[in-house]
């Protein structure tokens, strides 16, 4: 079988989409109708005519090892309705690998092959050492007036007391956050703004507070006493604070297993942040890849769930070694065949725990659980038809009577789609699920039921 | 002085519990003279600690496992376009005129639960959520949503308030049904199941044995709610049998008023049932060939078969008297009573004047409810003939409801007919009522209309309901002999350009329709 033969599911391409939109719009396309001249070839790559409202066809190209697109239809998007509903087609259907690529198409893809032979060229020419180091100095200094700027507040906090919060109202931290993003530190401005909403988030939210502005104090005094930091760390606490790594991180050639991904809007919508969960089928290591884009040009990185590429990752450094950047691909990217093997509550827990020793300000960390029963939260009805009260949902080992709590997301804190799928998938038996666990529970994000390796995505 | 109150202050936040960090927090580090770095530095500790030490909780009960679902699930194929059907259930129909080249497919999601329906196929577990919001969205697709999520639908249903629908609906073949010779687990899924499992259970029974139906009733039948009696009724109208007579006849005498005239009615239609006949001798009495004269008065024995006393505003007591005795005797009375002649015959003879319009109304209603073509033939009359002139009734949705008694040869070929002659403008509900896919003589006449609509400068979104039917009811081989009208060459903009796109959309639709078959069929087995 050759490789253009694994096709992908339709759940895998419409993960690739920018929006619902799009996903709407490739759908309809997905069909033979608007198709002429729709090919493919072994070496992975997919291409088509399709009839839009003009006269001349859109050519529609799609290299599946990337993936990478190619239309010439005016959308923005990307992919486009065309490149998802030509690899709706060839996911439905396959298409003809037998004769080759029309010239159009041809053209592309030798240009993607040769660039993929050249060897990376290094930067831009000799590096002006000595600039470098003084706009690196100026960058510390402001850092060091924000930080300081931003003990001194959080300082002012616990001297008043959190209780005056409730009314103090989100825009002093909005402002601070704006000082902090003056000072150069990205990564110090969005902790800020979290913090300011928690006030605002429901009961508990003292303790919460504390948690975050101590966590918030911890990263202050780390970057203001950098110099006696051990090197792993000092790249935490920079990578935390928005600064780039000063040192080429690790590279691991594997086959990447893409386990999740899902796009987040920042809180003022202007910047879509794209996350992709891989772990390595070899290593076993996770990684994560994060991805950017602003409105309406989501970010470019789409890795259906579920398929393996062969690729080169490079770690960056510190951040317990979970940050990753995809390098050259080796091939197509193909289904993998199996489900991954899952670890217990107890496991997961552990794993987040030795984590925390190498980046104190994790929030959760990837992990397989399995096999594990989902118990749905709410009023439930028991065998007998009483009512049993409890309030979170809970995954459980399927032996023993550990179990980890599920946050609820959502308006109300009612349960998303997601976790009713999970529900449904499970109908009260194990199964392996994917997801973050930290230390607000686990989250999950894919599913996997014993008598099939497909992954669900859990939306 | 104040040096020594901070440093033990201070020692107290290294030392203390998590929960006096957080109420020293609250309360502020001025009132206790701390220094706000050390509660800071204590917080982080304590915060990193337990994160770091975090241990699983206990579990919950569990849920019990599901019920076992049978049925296979649908090929891979055919459960990715459910998906995709779902996914794109929302926000598609726009309700504005124009709609573009694409397919619908929220209309494409009906055809698909039907198709799987016919397979018997259960749904894929990951899309049952999905499934069951649509079931609450749509009261349309409730039976066929709910028959396919099966089992564990109903399982997932009893775990989350917003689908506890799906537990009161009156759906068939939700539930895991017990088999109808096991009478001791009928028996106890009669006295402890869930109403829709109890109607289906009834169906199932019904199917098995006519006869048991009525006896499984009336087992609960005093203690039932009214609601619930007359749904239970209302259940047995499919597969309606003479056995089931004498239950019907003694609802004749239940409390509720709406119990007691679903049971004349479901009476009326068994031609062979005691009502019908005392209704026959009522009716003889009234209509003949010398003449119509309408009941004098509503006595109690009408009364006991149904007959309502008093009519709805603007109508004269005798004539709706008449009429209910009409549409509820048998219409094979009237042979006799007109000496012999058939049912055409009998519509076009001359009735005194007034009452040629009653009389053929309640015959209309009495050939559907006993589903008799040769009189809804006979009332309909020719198709070519303008509708004011047909015998019986000009009204659309009556035509349509006798229609539906004839055969789907028949029926197809009087549509088709109709459509050659008064065009597409009308033809709306009585293309409702065809089998689907529409006979290719039908396909083709609806498709000849649509071509000339367009030649008359016609836009698509006047035909837009016409179209959507189309959509959903035109055979797929037709999709063919649509390309070369959805290619027809246009200048941008105008008519044209509107006819084009809406064609190539019914084309787009029809290969679609078509997939969706051809996914749904199982691969052969060896």
């Amino acid at each position: 079988m050759t490789e253009q033969g694994v096709r992908w599911t339709a759940e895998q391409v419409l993960a690739l989409a920018p929006d619902d939109a799009s996903r709407k719009a490739g759908a309809r396309l997905g069909g033979a109708g608007p198709w002429s001249q729709t090919g493919g070839s072994a070496s992975g790559a997919v291409w088509g005519l399709c009839k839009g409202s003009g006269s001349t066809p859109y050519r529609t190209v799609v290299d599946l090892s990337g993936p990478a697109y190619k239309c010439s239809c005016p959308s923005r998007k990307f992919p486009c309705k065309h490149a998802l509903g030509l690899l709706l087609l060839w996911a439905a259907e396959g298409l003809d690998t037998s004769s080759g690529a029309p010239d159009w198409a041809g053209e592309w893809l030798a240009e993607r092959a040769a660039k993929a032979a050249r060897p990376a060229t290094g930067r831009s020419g000799p590096a002006d050492a000595e600039g470098a180091r003084k706009r690196a100095e100026r960058r510390a200094a402001r850092i060091g007036a924000g930080v300081t700027e931003l003990e001194q507040r959080l300082a002012d906090l616990v001297r008043g007391g959190l209780a005056g919060q409730e009314r103090a109202g989100y825009a002093a931290w909005e402002e601070t956050a704006a000082r902090m993003v003056d000072a150069q530190a990205p990564g110090l401005a969005s902790r800020v703004r979290e913090l300011g909403t928690i006030p605002s988030c429901g009961t508990g939210w003292p303790a919460r507070m504390l948690e975050e502005a101590a966590l918030l104090h911890l990263l202050d005094r780390a970057w203001l006493g950098v110099s006696g930091l051990p090197e792993p760390l000092v790249e935490t606490v920079r990578s935390r604070l928005g600064l780039q790594s000063r040192t080429e991180g690790e590279a691991v050639r594997d086959h990447w297993l893409v386990l999740a991904q899902y796009d987040t809007a920042s809180p003022d919508g202007r910047l879509i942040t794209r996350r992709t969960w891989l772990r390595g089928l070899r290593s076993g290591r996770p990684a994560l890849v994060l991805d950017f884009g602003p409105p309406g040009r989501p970010p470019g990185l789409a890795l259906p769930v579920g398929l393996a590429l062969e690729a080169e990752a490079r770690f960056r450094p510190g951040s317990a070694g979970l940050r990753a950047d995809l390098g050259e691909g080796f091939g197509p990217a193909a289904p993998c065949r199996t489900a991954p093997a899952g670890v217990s509550t107890t496991a997961a827990l552990e794993a987040y725990g030795a984590a925390l020793r190498e980046d104190p300000w994790l929030e959760s960390w990837p992990v397989v659980l399995g096999p594990v029963v989902p118990i749905p939260g709410g009023r439930q009805e028991g065998a007998q038809g009483e009512q049993q009260a409890s309030e979170a949902w809970q995954l459980a080992d399927a032996e023993g009577t550990s179990a980890l709590p599920v946050p609820l997301t959502g308006a109300g804190s009612r349960p998303g789609t997601g976790l009713w799928q999970l529900a449904a998938l499970s109908g009260g038996g194990p199964l392996t699920v994917f997801g973050e666990c930290g230390h607000l529970g686990f989250t999950p994000l894919t599913a996997w039921h014993p008598d099939s390796s497909e992954p669900v995505v859990l939306g | 002085m104040s040096t020594t109150t901070e440093r033990t202050t201070d020692a107290a936040y290294t030392s203390g519990s998590w929960d006096d960090l957080v109420g020293a927090a609250l309360l502020g580090t001025e009132r206790r003279r701390g220094s706000p770095g050390a509660l800071l530095g204590a917080a982080a500790v304590q915060t990193v600690r337990r994160r770091a030490g975090l241990r699983p909780a206990e579990a919950g009960p569990r849920p019990e496992p599901a019920p076992h679902d049978p049925r296979p699930e649908p090929p891979e194929a055919a459960g990715r376009r459910l998906a995709q059907l779902l996914a794109g259930r929302a926000g598609a129909g726009s309700g504005s005129g124009r709609r573009g080249a694409a397919p619908d497919l929220t209309e494409l999601l009906p055809q698909w639960l039907a198709a799987a329906a016919q397979h018997g196929y259960r749904a894929p577990a990951s899309l049952i959520p999905a499934l069951l919001d649509v079931a609450r969205a749509r009261s349309d697709l409730r039976p066929q949503a709910l028959a396919l999520a099966g089992t564990r639908g109903l399982w997932l249903a009893r775990l989350n308030p917003d689908w506890r629908f799906a537990l009161r609906g009156g759906s068939g073949g939700a539930g895991e049904l017990p088999d109808a010779e096991d009478s001791v687990a009928v028996e106890r899924l009669w006295q402890e199941g869930l109403f829709a499992e109890r109607v289906a259970l009834l169906g199932l029974v019904r199917a098995h044995e006519a006869a048991a139906g009525p006896r499984l009733l009336e087992t609960t039948w005093s203690t039932e709610r009214a609601e619930d009696r007359l749904m239970f009724l209302d259940s047995l109208r499919v597969g309606l049998s003479a056995g089931d007579e004498p239950f019907l006849e003694a609802a004749l005498g239940d409390r509720s008023r709406n119990v007691r005239a679903t049971a004349a009615e479901l009476l009326s239609a068994l031609p062979t049932s005691a009502l019908a006949g005392r209704m026959a001798e009522r009716a003889l009495t009234c209509v003949g060939p010398e003449g119509v004269t309408p009941p004098a008065e509503c006595d109690a024995g009408m009364l006991r078969d149904g007959v309502v006393k008093r009519p709805p505003a603007g109508r004269g007591e005798r004539a709706w008297w008449l009429g209910q005795l009409v549409e509820s005797a048998p219409l094979s009375c009237w042979r006799d009573r007109f000496g012999g002649l058939g049912p055409a015959e009998i519509v076009a003879l001359p009735v005194a004047e007034g009452w040629a319009e009653e009389l053929h109304a309640a015959w209309c209603r009495a050939a559907v409810r006993q589903g008799d073509p040769a009189w809804s033939q006979a009332l309909l009359g020719e198709a070519s003939a303008p509708p004011a002139a047909g015998p019986a009734t000009a009204s659309l949705a009556e035509r349509a409801k006798l229609l539906s008694t004839l055969g789907e040869e028949e029926r197809a070929a009087w549509v088709a007919e109709f459509i050659r002659t008064h065009g597409l403008s009308e033809a709306f509900q009585l293309l409702g009522v065809c089998l689907v896919p529409w006979a290719g003589a039908l396909g083709r006449v609806v498709i000849e209309a649509l071509d000339s609509a367009r030649e008359t400068g016609g836009y698509p979104w006047s035909f837009s309901g016409v179209m959507g039917l189309a959509e959903r009811c035109l055979d797929p081989a037709e999709a063919g002999r649509l390309d070369a009208l959805a290619a027809e060459p246009v200048e941008e903009g105008g008519a044209a350009a509107y006819w084009s796109e809406a064609f190539q959309r019914l084309v787009a639709t029809l290969r679609l329709r078509a997939a969706l078959h051809t996914e749904l069929t199982p691969p052969p087995t060896h």
